[in-house]
């Protein structure tokens, strides 16, 4: 399940940076692949799509939402994360 | 040449260019509902923000806004008229219709061929949209209104202004998002100088507090639930406003010959695209219309006192406002003040730079400054004098008021005392 849910968010990622899934990595950052603010805030609202969880996550403050947007591998933690705690 | 002596002998320009003067005002916003009213609100740093209240509110995750309250379009309204005037319309015309009777003008007659109307708005008929829009969709009706088309269209607020008055020379909308009615006034302000128009009512007007209308915004997450803070280093985004503001623009040789009480000379405009991005500002754009309007108005950096900041409360926009005005000031950047009075009154979108322009008229006039409330934490990267929390009283000669709208437009106005 976890496996899965980072493999989807990484198919998510990589069609907004137009990269292929396995050039991505936990420890790459948005900068890393080319996303700017507008692209991660798309891509945020895409993987809320795709898993029907809503991600608290303001532009104006990226470091102290309660979702870190640092890297890939904290990305995916944390949709973890969410998708658990909407399952529990 | 002071001013009071120029205004005695009203000399032609020598580039043969009209002066152009503001002779009326009017306004409605959170604030109040007249000029009053709301600079009175200025001058004690009240909120105009609180939580916001219409339908399906409880769907949203931005739950506040600087809303018109109380608003009962009845009281200023007939009911054939609310049937055909959208609120941002309603607004309008209430604004438009205070500015009219402070300049004391009557457009019977020869005068009203050579008068107009440019407003701007960014979303129009907004509530109209989102209104029929659950007709059809949500409730699943086949039938809309009549009306629908003619109380939505972006013009409708320009066009009912016109037929109230008889302004039967240019009249027309502009929409560029939150510079609308700096680029409105902007126009209007060119148009009189050129001698194409001898008045012009000009401005702004916004209603899009609806559910639609935030939701949309929500999107973006650049909205702070919680309050509006401009300059502020714990500032986390910007809280929608509505409402609208109206001057009249006129002729400076017809409005000395009539007498009026002038309340500032508009002396200069610029306007600037980024060409670059379509949310994210430029320092460069913006510093490029400051500077142009400086330019234009034939004004020094030094004898800029106030500047009136877009100052949105987002972390983009303030850094980036603050580096251009740094950059074209120089060294006169630390001397002059510059405050946000969008934590008052909200963002009004395609209506705030009239509403702003208000504070730039208070400034030369009253010799009051607005303050940016909402200030907690200074920010290194906003390091000038936003005038935090309080009013202030200083004499200024000349002001500007800056827009800096989403698709990288800028537009920037320059107002001196006479």
């Amino acid at each position: 399940m976890t496996d899965r849910i980072q493999d989807r968010i990484k198919a998510i990622i990589a069609e907004q940076a137009m990269l292929e899934p396995d050039q991505i990595t936990d420890e790459s950052t948005p900068q890393d692949l080319g996303i700017d603010s507008l692209g991660l805030v798309e891509s945020i609202f895409a993987i809320e799509e795709e898993f029907d969880i809503s991600i608290p996550f303001n532009a104006n403050e990226p470091d102290k939402s309660d979702f870190d947007i640092s890297t890939m591998g904290t990305i995916i933690a944390a949709v973890e994360r969410l998708v658990a705690q909407k399952a529990a | 040449m002071s001013p009071k002596k120029r205004g005695k002998k009203a000399p032609e320009r020598p580039d043969g260019l009209r002066r152009v003067v503001i002779t009326g005002a009017g306004t409605i916003n959170a604030l109040g509902h007249d000029v009053t009213t709301t600079l009175a609100a200025f001058r004690d740093g009240r909120c105009g923000i609180g939580p916001l209240d219409f339908r399906d509110v409880d769907r949203l995750s931005i739950q506040i806004g600087a809303q018109v309250h109380p608003w009962r379009a009845e009281d200023y309204f007939n009911r054939q008229q609310i049937l055909l005037y959208d609120k941002f319309t309603q607004f309008a015309l209430l604004a438009a219709k205070q500015a009219v009777a402070q300049a004391g003008l009557d457009f019977q007659g020869a005068l009203g061929l050579r008068s107009g109307v440019v407003l701007g708005t960014a979303g129009g008929g907004l509530n109209t949209w989102d209104e029929n829009y659950r007709t059809v969709y949500e409730e699943g009706k086949n039938r809309v209104h009549p009306f629908v088309v003619p109380k939505l269209m972006n013009n409708a607020a320009a066009s009912h202004v016109s037929m109230e008055y008889g302004l039967r020379g240019p009249a027309f909308t502009v929409a560029t998002a939150c510079a609308s009615s700096n680029h409105a006034m902007g126009l209007a302000f060119q148009m009189i100088r050129s001698g194409a128009a001898q008045v012009m009512l000009t401005g702004g007007s916004e209603a899009m507090l609806c559910f639609g209308g935030v939701k949309a915004w929500e999107g973006l997450r650049v909205m702070s639930k919680d309050a509006c803070r401009p300059f502020s280093a714990n500032r986390n985004g910007m809280v929608q406003g509505e409402g609208a503001g109206v001057f009249v623009f006129e002729d400076y040789d017809n409005a000395r010959a009539r007498g009026a009480d002038i309340l500032a000379e508009v002396v200069g405009f610029a306007m600037s695209s980024d060409a670059q991005d379509i949310v994210m500002p430029s320092a460069q754009g913006a510093e490029r219309a400051i500077t142009g309007a400086l330019q234009d108005a034939g004004l020094n950096p030094e004898d800029v006192g106030y500047i009136n900041a877009h100052g949105t409360g987002t972390a983009a926009n303030d850094k980036t406002e603050c580096a251009a005005v740094a950059h074209a000031f120089g060294h006169h950047a630390d001397r002059l003040m510059m405050s946000s009075t969008k934590a008052m009154h909200g963002h009004i979108i395609g209506g705030t730079g009239a509403v702003e322009l208000l504070a730039c008229i208070m400034a030369l006039r009253d010799g009051v400054i607005a303050p940016t409330i909402g200030y907690q934490e200074a920010d290194p990267e906003c390091a000038l004098d936003v005038v935090p929390n309080e009013a202030r009283d200083a004499r200024v000669d000349a002001v500007l008021s800056n827009a800096f709208a989403f698709g990288g437009l800028n537009a920037v106005i320059a107002l001196r005392r006479v």
